[in-house]
């Protein structure tokens, strides 16, 4: 029992793309003609089956990191089609762009990219339930409404449920998904009320569901060892020493490639259990070759950023006025460099992947933010063509960037060929933090002036990042028009670059987690050094303007205003005279993923050890007009919101000898419950389609943090992670 | 080597070796998936399990070593008096984000319960050591609250 979408109407669902204002779909909802068979169900879609019970089951497309974007897209489409909640079931789809979009977890852009998509998705498979009825009772479907998963013929109350009409859809063709009539935000019934995860109840007893609990028949267990330094080869091995360890079925060397997020050279253990492979590795005493990077260290691109600082920079990215002039003229003038660290994602579940590779296919089940550049990966390394590779996506436990890079997964697909069996590939906690693309470290060398007024009248900053000349390394780029860009009349940012063997990454709030911290910080000073109230500062430099900018870049300084007024409100912000000594209240804002955020953090310092207590952070948040799913959403932001005080508080990757010298949670610790603060969360709403809430919340706490503790010490944080021996008095 | 382990009220036998951790016993030899790996050096507590009803790190602990204690998993929380409250609050509370802590964190909370049915702030913070990296600590301090009759807003 399948749908067969006519040709012509299947055509134009592929070939719809965006024209004019019309909002059309983005990928084919063609019928997934095997997920009916045998269950008596109907596919109205690739995203939607109806049983005759009336259980609706819908696919969740895109990865689940934590994110709960496997609750919160098919709460879209139930919306539409009209359903009740506790009637859905959500699957997780494979990894299968052709049926249902772009399938990753990056950017906050889920809600955004599918919002539309998925309401039409909605909307179609209902209209194809009334269709069906309307038939049945030989009456216009204009007649008929629905409710709660029937379909009813308003005039007389027929009613007949969803699950009754399953036999009745088949031959009922998909309307035109632009001219189904989407519902009114107000008639929500799912859509805004909080939901909780579909998976929670798994989570909580214990139950399989993400890569590393994955388990084929016949499995091995292999774990992989790379160079420290990266990218070096492997010069020698004692594979025999490992292969003589009870337990342990295969040793190889991967020769391996030059791609540091693809497959590099190592030594590949595989066993009949993990502990068995690990105590072969154990053997290995693997010597690496000599490496072009061996001697970087993070000591020697500090020596480096200082000695560009004092040189001509290399590239201007913007500039406005005249800001030496400005400088001149102004009636307060500074000068300060800051800087912040490389950061490891760390997410707690290790990189994992579990591969077989049987009569020429692949088969992977794996944990990715992005499953379709690892099926392309997968293919161009092992020379497999990418429709015999099928990617399971499995949950993820964490991603924050990490997974958006599939090196994990081909090392798996590789080692599962050479093994002839199916393999799960684990890596250690010290395999992920030795072998991560990190967050690039980088440095900030400002001046800045104000008025006598209070304007900020000059603004500059040389920004020494990491990369090759004018192009610099994954995510260690900064915009043009990052704030205070365009509110400053005298404004320049130029850029230097030093060369680095460290790959590099985006990992939350991509660029965004570490200029908030500069930027917002520097505003700060200058904010002190004119005498006014930091947020009332924020405000004048603001201004009145509510758009500045057009297009992508555009800035909307009202919904700043916005946020920045309900935070001030929020955390009482006129009554920070009150707090005790040692005490002290500091706020920030940062525009990134189509988010407004602003957040106020209350810390306090010990005055004899310099210890830090962060005991309050509010959020408010404007992310448009609709939250999808507010119990998700708080999560999000309060998450988010910790993740930064972990930033600001411990998390530092060094590098000695071209290598990461911290190795796991003893030497790069976390955040961990005793120093987590409340974190109190508004969304205010204004008229803009909703946006996503993974990352935006970050960045504006590592400088609301730092400048509460400005307020509190008259100190100033101007390299993370804080040193709290500076803070001493 | 075989060794006879006490697992959620079942005698399993397990032929590893002696000094095999009792995470890598449950998960790779038993197929109990409950138990996570995310350090391997007792950081993190994913690992957690109850041993004669204390909480312990699992990825440290030589099977050798367990000889006839009671070992709890988090599949079998739902059996215990303490357990199913946590478990509910969790649910309840909507505490999780990625989930991959929870089995430990749920663990520890159980085994904090036990000893201390109304934790104040200071308990949680000293015995809820446990990483979550999605950081929903403001969740499991409200659930474990939940949890012992103590209500507080998440």
């Amino acid at each position: 029992m399948t749908l067969q979408l006519t040709g012509a109407s299947r055509r134009d669902l592929l070939k719809a793309s965006v024209i004019g204002g019309g909002l059309v779909l983005s990928f084919s909802i063609a019928a997934k003609a095997e997920a009916a068979a045998g269950s008596g169900a109907q596919a109205l879609n690739a995203f939607v089956r109806v049983a005759p019970d009336g259980i609706v089951t819908i696919m969740g497309k895109n990865p689940e990191i934590g994110q709960g974007i496997k609750t919160s897209l098919p709460m879209i489409i139930a919306e539409e089609l009209d359903v009740p909640w506790e009637n859905v079931r959500i699957e997780q789809a494979d990894c299968e762009p052709k049926l249902y979009g772009s399938q990753f977890a990056g950017g906050s852009m889920a809600t955004p990219m599918n919002w539309d998509d998925l309401r039409k998705v909605g909307a179609v498979a209902r209209a194809m339930l009334v269709s069906a009825a309307a038939t049945a009772w030989n009456c216009p479907s204009g007649d008929c409404k629905t409710d709660a998963g029937h379909v009813i013929h308003a005039s007389t109350g027929r009613k007949a449920s969803y699950g009754s009409l399953v036999g009745l859809c088949a031959g009922v063709a998909a309307p035109d998904p632009k001219t189904v009539v989407l519902k009114n935000p107000k008639d929500y019934k799912i859509i805004g009320k909080a939901k909780p995860q579909y998976d929670t109840g798994k989570i909580v007893t214990g139950q399989p569901l993400f890569g590393i609990d994955v388990r084929v028949p016949g499995m091995l267990f292999a774990t992989f060892e790379k160079s420290p330094v990266f990218g070096a080869k492997v010069a020698s091995a004692d594979l025999d020493a490992a292969r003589a360890v009870k337990g342990v079925r295969k040793v190889f060397v991967v020769e391996g490639g030059s791609r540091l997020d693809g497959l590099q050279p190592g030594v590949a253990v595989v066993g009949d259990t993990w502990w068995a492979a690990r105590k072969g590795r154990n053997q290995l005493k693997t010597k690496w070759a000599d490496h072009p990077t061996s001697k970087q260290s993070s000591a020697g691109y500090d020596k480096r950023a200082a000695e560009l600082n004092a040189g001509s920079p290399m590239q201007s990215l913007r500039k406005d006025g005249d800001v030496e002039g400005a400088l001149k003229g102004a009636a307060k003038t500074l000068e300060a460099a800051y800087s912040y660290p490389f950061l490891s994602h760390a997410p707690l579940e290790p990189q994992n992947t579990t591969a077989h590779f049987k009569d020429g296919k692949m088969e992977i089940w794996a944990p990715s933010q992005n499953p379709e550049p690892g099926r392309q990966l997968v293919a161009s390394t092992l020379g497999i063509k990418p429709e015999d590779i099928t990617v399971h996506m499995t949950r993820c436990g964490g991603g924050f960037g990490r997974r958006l890079s599939n090196d994990y997964m081909v090392e798996a697909a590789w080692i599962a060929r050479e093994t002839g069996a199916p393999v799960k590939l684990l890596w250690t906690r010290e395999d992920d933090m030795h072998h991560d693309l990190y967050r690039p470290a980088g440095y900030h060398f400002f001046k800045g002036g104000v008025d006598a007024k209070g304007n900020v009248v000059a603004w500059q900053d040389h920004f020494v990042t990491f990369g090759d000349g004018a192009k610099v390394a994954s995510s260690a780029g900064m915009g043009a028009t990052e704030f205070p860009g365009r509110f400053v009349p005298n404004f320049k940012i130029d850029q230097s670059t030093i060369p680095t063997g460290v790959p590099t990454g985006p990992m939350r709030a991509p660029g965004s987690n570490a200029i908030a911290f500069v930027n917002q910080s520097f505003i700060d000073e200058l904010a002190h050094a004119a005498g006014a109230d930091p947020l009332a500062f924020r405000k004048q430099l603001l201004g009145d303007k509510p758009m500045v900018g057009e297009g992508p870049s555009a800035y909307n300084a009202g919904r700043m205003q916005g946020v920045l007024a309900a935070v001030e409100k929020m955390s009482g912000w006129a009554a920070r005279g009150k707090l005790p000594a040692g005490t002290g209240l500091g706020v920030a804002f940062h525009y990134s993923h189509a988010g407004y955020f602003a957040e106020v953090v209350q810390a306090s310092v010990a005055p004899a050890t310099g210890k830090i207590k962060v005991e309050k952070v509010w959020v408010a948040a404007d992310v448009g007009r609709q939250i999808v799913n507010p119990a998700g959403a708080i999560n999000q932001v309060q998450g988010a919101a910790l993740e930064g005080i972990s930033h600001a508080l411990y998390q530092k990757i060094t590098i000695v000898d071209g290598a990461v010298k911290e190795s796991n949670f003893t030497n790069y610790p976390l955040l961990r419950m005793a120093d987590a603060p409340p974190v109190e969360v508004k969304f205010v709403t204004s008229d803009y389609p909703p946006t996503g809430l993974g990352e935006p919340a970050l960045p504006p706490v590592i400088p609301a943090l730092c400048n509460a503790i400005f307020a509190a010490t008259g100190k100033r944080i101007r390299s993370l992670p804080i040193d709290t021996k500076q803070l001493k008095t | 080597m075989a060794f006879k382990l006490n697992v959620n009220g079942k005698v399993l036998e397990a032929d590893v070796d002696p000094d095999t951790p009792l995470l890598w016993t449950l998960r790779d030899t038993l197929g109990i998936l409950g138990p996570k790996f995310g350090c391997g050096v007792a950081q993190c507590g994913a690992c957690t399990v109850h041993i004669d009803g204390v909480a312990k790190r699992s990825c440290v602990l030589p099977v050798s070593a367990v000889g006839s204690a009671q070992v709890t998993t988090i599949e079998a929380m739902e059996h215990h008096p303490i357990g199913k409250k946590v478990q509910a609050a969790w649910m309840n509370l909507d505490v999780a984000q990625c989930g991959y802590c929870q089995p430990g964190q749920i663990m520890a909370a159980t085994a904090l319960l036990a000893k201390t049915p109304k934790p104040t702030d200071a308990d949680i913070d000293s015995a809820m050591t446990n990483i979550c990296r999605c950081a929903t600590y403001t969740r499991i301090r409200a659930a474990i609250k939940q949890a012992s009759g103590q209500h507080e807003k998440a």
